[in-house]
C-alpha cells in the first residue's frame, strides 16, 4: 500500500490534514460541486444554448476583458505604490499605507455608489471628463474603474514584502558594475519581484471577475454593452431559472480556473528560475 | 592606481563617522582598514567607492578628483560582506553582468564575454559551477564568485567590505591566503575592511587602524604590531597586559614594584602612566638566579596547540590581577609547570604611555 504519510518529527499530520480536507470540502468543494450538479439537470444542447446566447457571450467578454485590463493597470500602479511605500520616507506615510487597505474593508456597494457619484456627468470628476467626450459612469469604462479600485490592495500587499526584502546591496552591486537605474530595475529587481507581481495580478484578476456590488451601480447594466456575467446570474436567479444561473456560473468557474492555472504555472516557472537564497 | 583621501568628514545625524581623515593608498598595494564596529572604516570604503557622499573633503583617483563622480563611472570593483549576488541569475550571468550592461559601443561580443567570464571563473577556481544558481553554492564559493564578478569589469581599484566576515573560521583562513596570492598575481590596488586584527596583519601590505572616525596609525603589519602608536592600537592588536602605574623621579612604579631604567623618564613631578606588556614578551623562570624576576604564582594553564597560555598572579599583588603569559609548548615542557607553582616572571619589553600620549619604549630596565 502506498502511504501518503511520511515520517516526520512534526506532530499532528493526520489531524491537520483531516481538518483541512473537511474544512475545504465544506467551504469550497461542496458548494462548487452543487453548481455542477444543478447544471447537470440540463441536457447538453440546452446548456450550450444558454451559455452561448449573444447577450451572455457579450457579458463574458466584458467581465473578463474589464477584469484583465483592471488587473493589468493595478500591476503597474500597485507596484508604483508599493515602491513608494517601501523606498521613501515622507510625512503621512502611515496614513497612505492604511489607505491602500480601504478597498478591502469598504462595502463594495458603498464603493460603487461613491464612484458613480464622482464619475457621473454632474459628479466632481465626471463634469470635467464629460466635455472631453469621456463618459465613465454607466459605460464599460466605469466597470473598469470600479474593478481597478477593488483590485489595488492585492497587488500592493503582495509586492510590498518582497520589495522590502530586496537588499539595497544588490542595487549598489549593480551600480558598481556599471548598470544604470533602468538596467538595475529590469535585470536585478524586476525578476525578483515578478512572482509576487504575478500573484498580485492573479488575486486582483480573480477578485474582479467575481465582483458584483460595486459594478452594478456604476455599470448602467445595459444588455450587450455594460452587463457583467455575475449580474446575469442574479437576473436568472430572480426569475427562478436556477439551472440557467448555475450553467453560467459553471462557465465562469471553468474559465477562471483555467486562467488562474495558467498564472500559477507562469509563477512556478519564474520561481524556479529565481529560487530564494 | 593610487588613491588619495583628503580631509574627509562625514556625519550621520549626530554620529561622526569620519573626522578629517587623510590617507594615501599606493598603486598596487593591498591595504587593510582595521577597527572596531563604528570606527568609520566601512564608511571610508564606501566613500572611496562612491556609494556614500561626503560632507567635506576629497577623494582623488590617480591624482584626479573623483569626489563627485558617480559610482558607475568610478570603475571600482566592490565586494560586499553578504556577497550581494543576483539570485535570479546563474553564476555565469552574475559574472557577465558588468559586461552585459555596458553601452552597445563598449560591449564585448557574446563570444568574448563567454571567454572572459570562463577565464575569471577559472581564476577563482569555480568554472565548474558556471550554470548553478547562487543559492546552490557555499558561502566561500559565493564570495569568490562575487570577487570574480567585481573583477570582470576590469576595475581600477578593488574594494572589499568585510569580505570574509560571514564565513566560518576555516574557510576564512583559506580565503584570505588565497586573496593574498591573487593580489600578488594581479597587483590591483585593493582596500579591504576588517575588524579581525589577525586577518589584517596576515593579508595586508599596510594596515590602517581606525577608531571613532579617525585614523590611529598607518603602517606595515609589523610596525603596527611591534610599535603601536597609541594605547588604543596596543589594546586592539592582539592580547596585552596593561598596568596602571606612576612615573616618579625617572622611575616607573606599578603598585610597590619599582622599575628602574637608564633613560630619563618624564620629569620629577608624579604622573600617571600605563604600561603595556604583550603576553609573549614575558619570560617565565623556575629559579630567579640574578634576582631580576618578579615572584608569581601560576593560577591557570591553557594549552592552545603550539602555544600554552598561562595566567599568573604576582605574589605582592593584593588584588591578584591575572597577568597573561604565552610560552611555547617546548618551554612549557621544560618548565613542567602545574597550577599553583611558584615562578618568576621577567618582562622582556615594556611599552609606556603617559597621559600626554607620549610613547616611551623601555627595554633596558631593572626591577
Amino acid at each position: 500500500m502506498i502511504t501518503l504519510k511520511q515520517h516526520s518529527i512534526l506532530p499532528g499530520f493526520n489531524l491537520a490534514l483531516g481538518f483541512t480536507l473537511v474544512y475545504l470540502s465544506l467551504i469550497v468543494l461542496i458548494p462548487l460541486s452543487a453548481a455542477f450538479l444543478r447544471t447537470a439537470e440540463l441536457t447538453w444542447p440546452e446548456f450550450w444554448s444558454i451559455v452561448t446566447t449573444p447577450r451572455v457571450v457579450a457579458s463574458y467578454r466584458l467581465t473578463f476583458g474589464a477584469s484583465l485590463a483592471a488587473a493589468t493597470v493595478n500591476v503597474v500602479f500597485g507596484l508604483l505604490v508599493a515602491w513608494v511605500l517601501v523606498r521613501y520616507h515622507f510625512p503621512g506615510k502611515k496614513i497612505v499605507d492604511a489607505l491602500v487597505d480601504l478597498p478591502f474593508a469598504l462595502p463594495t456597494a458603498v464603493a460603487g455608489i461613491a464612484l458613480t457619484a464622482l464619475y457621473a456627468g454632474n459628479g466632481w470628476i465626471g463634469q470635467f471628463l464629460e466635455p472631453l467626450g469621456i463618459k465613465v459612469a454607466f459605460t464599460p469604462l466605469g466597470i473598469f474603474v470600479a474593478l481597478t479600485f477593488i483590485g489595488l490592495p492585492f497587488v500592493v500587499r503582495t509586492v510590498q514584502p518582497v520589495l522590502e526584502d530586496i537588499e539595497t546591496e544588490l542595487e549598489e552591486a549593480a551600480a558598481t558594475l556599471g548598470a544604470n537605474r533602468l538596467q538595475t530595475f529590469m535585470r536585478v529587481i524586476f525578476p525578483v519581484i515578478f512572482p509576487a507581481l504575478m500573484t498580485g495580478f492573479a488575486l486582483a484578476f480573480a477578485r474582479a471577475i467575481g465582483e458584483y456590488g460595486s459594478v452594478i451601480f456604476i455599470a448602467g447594466n445595459m444588455p450587450m454593452v455594460s452587463e457583467i456575467t455575475p449580474l446575469l446570474i442574479i437576473t436568472k436567479l430572480e426569475q427562478y431559472d436556477y439551472a440557467g444561473a448555475t450553467a453560467l456560473s459553471v462557465v465562469m468557474l471553468v474559465i477562471s480556473f483555467t486562467l488562474l492555472l495558467i498564472i500559477n504555472l507562469l509563477q512556478w516557472w519564474s520561481r524556479r528560475r529565481s529560487s530564494k537564497t | 592606481m593610487s588613491i588619495e583621501v583628503l580631509n574627509l568628514s562625514r556625519k550621520f545625524g549626530n554620529f561622526t563617522a569620519l573626522q578629517d581623515v587623510n590617507l594615501q593608498v599606493n598603486a598596487g598595494e593591498l591595504l587593510a582598514l582595521l577597527g572596531p564596529s563604528g570606527s568609520g572604516k566601512t564608511t571610508l570604503l564606501r566613500v572611496i567607492a562612491g556609494l556614500e557622499t561626503v560632507d567635506n573633503g576629497q577623494v582623488l583617483f590617480h591624482g584626479e578628483d573623483a569626489t563627485d563622480q558617480h559610482v558607475r563611472e568610478r570603475q571600482v570593483g566592490f565586494v560586499f560582506q553578504h556577497y550581494a549576488l543576483f539570485r535570479n541569475m546563474t553564476i555565469f550571468e552574475n559574472v557577465a553582468f558588468g559586461l552585459r550592461v555596458r553601452p552597445k559601443e563598449f560591449r564585448p561580443s557574446d563570444k568574448e564575454i563567454q571567454s572572459r567570464v570562463i577565464k575569471l571563473l577559472q581564476l577563482v577556481q569555480l568554472d565548474w559551477l558556471a550554470h548553478r544558481y547562487p543559492h546552490q553554492l557555499s558561502g566561500g564559493q559565493r564570495q569568490r564568485i562575487a570577487l570574480a564578478r567585481a573583477l570582470a569589469v576590469e576595475p581600477r581599484v578593488l574594494l572589499l567590505d568585510e569580505p570574509f566576515g560571514a564565513l566560518d573560521a576555516k574557510v576564512r583562513k583559506e580565503l584570505r591566503s588565497w586573496l593574498r596570492r591573487l593580489h600578488d598575481e594581479m597587483h590591483i590596488t585593493s582596500i579591504f575592511v576588517t575588524h579581525d586584527q589577525e586577518e589584517a596583519l596576515e593579508v595586508a601590505d599596510r594596515v590602517v587602524v581606525m577608531n571613532e572616525g579617525k585614523i590611529e596609525q598607518i603602517g606595515t603589519p609589523d610596525e603596527v604590531y611591534e610599535h603601536p602608536a597609541s594605547p588604543f592600537v596596543y589594546e586592539f592588536l592582539g592580547n596585552v597586559n596593561s598596568f596602571h602605574g606612576r612615573l616618579y623621579h625617572g622611575r616607573l612604579w606599578i603598585d610597590d614594584l619599582e622599575i628602574k631604567t637608564h633613560r630619563h623618564l618624564a620629569n620629577d613631578e608624579e604622573t600617571a602612566a600605563i604600561a603595556y606588556i604583550r603576553p609573549h614578551e614575558i619570560e617565565v623562570l623556575k629559579a630567579d638566579d640574578d634576582e631580576t624576576g618578579i615572584a608569581a604564582k601560576v593560577s591557570q594553564v591553557t594549552a592552545l596547540g603550539p602555544i600554552v597560555r598561562l595566567e599568573v598572579t604576582r605574589s605582592n599583588d593584593r588584588e591578584k590581577t591575572p597577568v597573561r603569559v604565552e610560552i611555547s609548548k617546548e618551554q612549557f615542557r621544560e618548565l613542567q609547570l602545574v597550577k599553583n607553582d611558584a615562578v618568576f616572571i621577567k618582562p622582556k619589553r615594556i611599552n609606556l604611555f603617559s597621559p600626554s600620549k607620549e610613547k616611551i619604549h623601555i627595554s633596558d630596565f631593572v626591577i
